[in-house]
């Protein structure tokens, strides 16, 4: 189904050169597509075949992570006989925000902390609870946010098993007391966020430098930290590679790091009836539950279409 | 491997979107190039003009390059159109110099003889003066065409669908075989393109291919 | 912070803080330099043999040209990512990709300049009782050495616009401007980064383009 929307997605977008090309594409891909959900072949994207007039439009960003838990929502929608139209892997937050706030999407996870950010540089961290209602102030008109996941998807300070054992670090603060140069395997912007090298400093005393691997924390990050290039990494806490690797999250007793749980940034669109049906799959998606999707997208390098419906009707939702 | 065959409509569908985006910079950098070139062949300081330009063109980086562009032009940064008009840019670094080039080589007695028969401005242009600059202009855009194709794999890292969108996922799953689809299918458009424009060069310059295969 | 990002940019790099320590400029742009001269060194250690090879006997032309051409059309940042995936973060795996792109244009430039030779020069040498080999050095580089470093400029100016990726996969240079800004939306810091980039690429491009017209054999006409 995910093919679908991506091919869909293109075809809006790209208009009539895109067309012939798109359709170009699909005639070689169809021995290989699965069957349609009912949010299917609506030709070249027209949205008027759904319940409620015109298709929910759900975006994700550029993290597969997020496309899964996007697509969860999609085909949660559908079930409740609602067209949905998906835009999935959309660069960044800079990007979608204008879109959510013109109306162009409708629906896009996000978390907690970091969409606070993006609408107050100056937040400071708080509960999830805490970002939620502040969040609920911040956002621009005609945008709100439903309730949050217990699933989290935050930055972290994750070092090898070994190198905790061998230095007695359980959390944050405890790499003070660490007597050798310490280096963090993160995204660049990681030198910037407030939870970085001059938060570490400032809240635990920390001392610690960045290398920049661009992979948001993913298996080169992982790779890295685990080769010994560099002693700790920010991978996020939603990674499968944690578990597998035998990895130490080091605790953030002072609450450095924002929350990052799951919620979803709506618009008008979404009324009571669609908000049900996404808040429902919040209520199930647990910490665990988020790491097991994310396992079989990384792992089992399965499609987004897939994770969603398995996960989905093992939960009981569709 | 499996993961290829599972997505092989992921890699379609993400195929065409990057011959949507490379294929209007190829040809607009082709055709807008012959104008500019015959422009900067009129003046000596305008062809020193476009020489230098390309060259600092060519030496921006594509990303920041996508990234700025649409502040300037006013497209959204997930916009293909953005990318089309940077790709058309660098295309025109590539290609005007070359197209300038092409037309100094062919010999101003030839057009003298043109002239003398009778041939308009115009037709002494199309009939005589492009033909002669082919096999050169060809070329040109054979490079224009490897090098577009490539680059927009950049727009990957943005989130503007095309093959580099591949690269950028497979990383972060950790997909090998992901990332190496992108590689191969990127680089077999763009043999397939070259490949194209070879046999159609063969097929309007017949004469082009003899002195080629007549070569020490 | 100034509103219009490439007067920011400029600001950025006036101020004076930012030329110095282990991130800045400096460092940051003999770090890039670094790169791009390893990458394009190795790439010629492997690629101008190849070519005089080719240009001196005509042996294997056709396999050289479509190498060249293979290496041409493979997108560097998918080189970048493919190969950190296999061999892990650092600089191995830009280099790679950086040798992997300059590779083309110097075979071209060294086969090309071995063929450049006029042909009865070259039965004159032969003719005098020259080694193949004394042909190569004596007559042939010499007569194309300036196409041989037009090959080298050619590498040069696309592995130096290419080489912020290197900070795409934890190594250093200008790119970590580039992608700092990008990550954390200071695009006066992405600009600033994409400006030294562009100096950079001219100054190498001049000073590469002086060797080439220096190089240049005497009576002949220097590009």
């Amino acid at each position: 189904m995910s093919i679908h929307s991506t091919r869909r997605h293109l075809l809006g977008v790209l208009g009539a050169g895109g067309l012939a090309l798109g359709a170009a594409a699909c005639g070689s891909s169809d021995p290989f597509e699965e069957e349609d959900g009912s949010g299917g072949d609506s030709g070249s994207g027209s949205s008027d075949g759904g319940g409620s007039g015109a298709a929910i439009a759900i975006g994700s960003q550029a993290y597969y992570s997020n496309e899964i838990i996007a697509e969860l929502f999609a085909q949660a929608l559908e079930a409740e006989g609602l067209t949905v139209d998906r835009q999935y892997q959309i660069g960044q937050r800079e990007v979608y925000m204008p879109e959510l706030e013109s109306g162009a999407l409708d629906v896009l996870p996000e978390y907690l902390g970091n969409l606070l950010q993006h609408y107050d540089s100056e937040a400071v961290s708080a509960t999830p609870e805490e970002v939620h209602s502040a969040l609920a102030e911040a956002l621009p008109d005609g945008l709100r946010v439903l309730d949050f996941a217990e699933a989290t998807d935050q930055d972290s300070y994750t070092t090898t098993a070994d190198f905790a054992s061998a230095h007695s670090l359980t959390a944050i603060g405890d790499l003070a007391g660490v007597d050798e140069d310490l280096t963090i395997a993160a995204n660049s912007e990681f030198e910037v966020r407030p939870y970085g090298p001059d938060g570490a400093k400032e809240v635990y005393g920390v001392d610690v430098s960045v290398v920049p691997v661009e992979d948001s924390g993913g298996p080169l990050t992982v790779q890295a930290l685990v080769d010994g290039d560099v002693q700790l990494a920010d991978i996020y806490t939603s990674d499968p590679a944690i578990a597998e690797n035998d990895l130490v999250v080091l605790e953030d007793p002072e609450s450095m790091i924002l929350p990052q749980n799951v919620v979803p940034v709506v618009s008008e669109k979404i009324d009571e009836a669609a908000a049900d049906a996404i808040d429902a799959v919040l209520a199930e998606l647990s910490a665990d539950d988020l790491v097991e999707l994310n396992r079989r997208s990384t792992v089992e390098q399965q499609s987004s279409a897939d994770i969603a419906s398995a996960w989905l009707s093992e939960k009981g939702l569709v | 491997m499996s993961w290829v065959l599972d997505n092989l409509d992921v890699i379609a569908g993400y195929t065409g979107a990057h011959l949507v985006q490379a294929l209007p910079p190829i040809l607009l950098a082709f055709v807008l190039s012959l104008p500019l070139a015959k422009l900067a062949n009129s003046r000596g300081w305008l062809r020193t003009g476009v020489t230098t330009t390309s060259g600092l063109m060519y030496a921006i980086p594509s990303l920041p390059l996508f990234v700025l562009l649409p502040g300037l032009i006013g497209t959204g940064v997930r916009s293909p159109l953005n990318i089309v008009v940077a790709l058309t840019l660098y295309g025109l670094a590539l290609m005007v110099p070359t197209a300038s080039d092409g037309f100094r080589s062919v010999s101003r007695d030839v057009l003298g003889s043109a002239t003398a028969q009778g041939y308009a401005p115009a037709a002494r242009f199309l009939a005589v003066e492009l033909p002669l600059a082919g096999p050169v202009l060809l070329g040109g855009v054979r490079v224009v065409a490897v090098s577009t194709i490539s680059l927009v794999t950049v727009g990957g890292v943005l989130g503007v669908p095309s093959l580099g969108m591949l690269f950028v996922d497979g990383v972060r799953r950790g997909i090998v075989a992901e990332i190496a689809a992108g590689v191969v299918a990127t680089a077999a458009l763009a043999l397939l393109t070259d490949a194209l424009l070879v046999m159609l060069g063969r097929l309007l310059m017949p004469w082009h291919r003899g002195r080629e295969a007549g070569r020490p | 912070m100034n509103e219009n990002p490439f007067l920011g940019a400029l600001d950025w790099l006036a101020d004076p803080m930012r030329w110095s320590g282990p991130s800045g400029i400096p460092v940051r742009t003999a770090e890039h330099l670094g790169y791009t001269a390893l990458g394009v060194l190795v790439a010629a250690l492997i690629a101008v043999p190849v070519g005089l090879y080719v240009g001196h006997t005509g042996r294997f032309k056709g396999l050289a040209v479509g190498a060249a051409g293979v290496a041409r059309a493979l997108p560097t940042l998918g080189l970048v990512t493919l190969f950190a995936l296999l061999v892990g973060i650092g600089l191995t795996a830009p280099l790679l990709a950086f040798v992997t792109l300059a590779i083309p244009s110097l075979l071209a430039g060294a086969y090309s300049a071995v063929e450049s030779a006029d042909p009865a020069t070259v039965d004159a040498a032969r003719a005098q009782g020259m080694t193949e080999w004394q042909i190569l050095t004596r007559v042939e580089i010499p007569l194309g050495m300036s196409l041989l470093v037009g090959g080298v400029r050619g590498a040069t100016v696309q592995v130096v616009a290419t080489a912020m990726l290197a900070a795409y996969v934890g190594s250093g240079g200008l790119g970590r401007y580039i992608f700092q800004g990008l990550g954390s939306q200071d695009y006066p810091q992405m600009i600033a980064g994409s400006l030294l980039v562009i100096v950079l690429a001219l100054v190498l491009d001049l000073a590469l383009l002086l060797l080439q017209r220096l190089t240049a054999p005497r009576g002949t006409v220097a590009p």
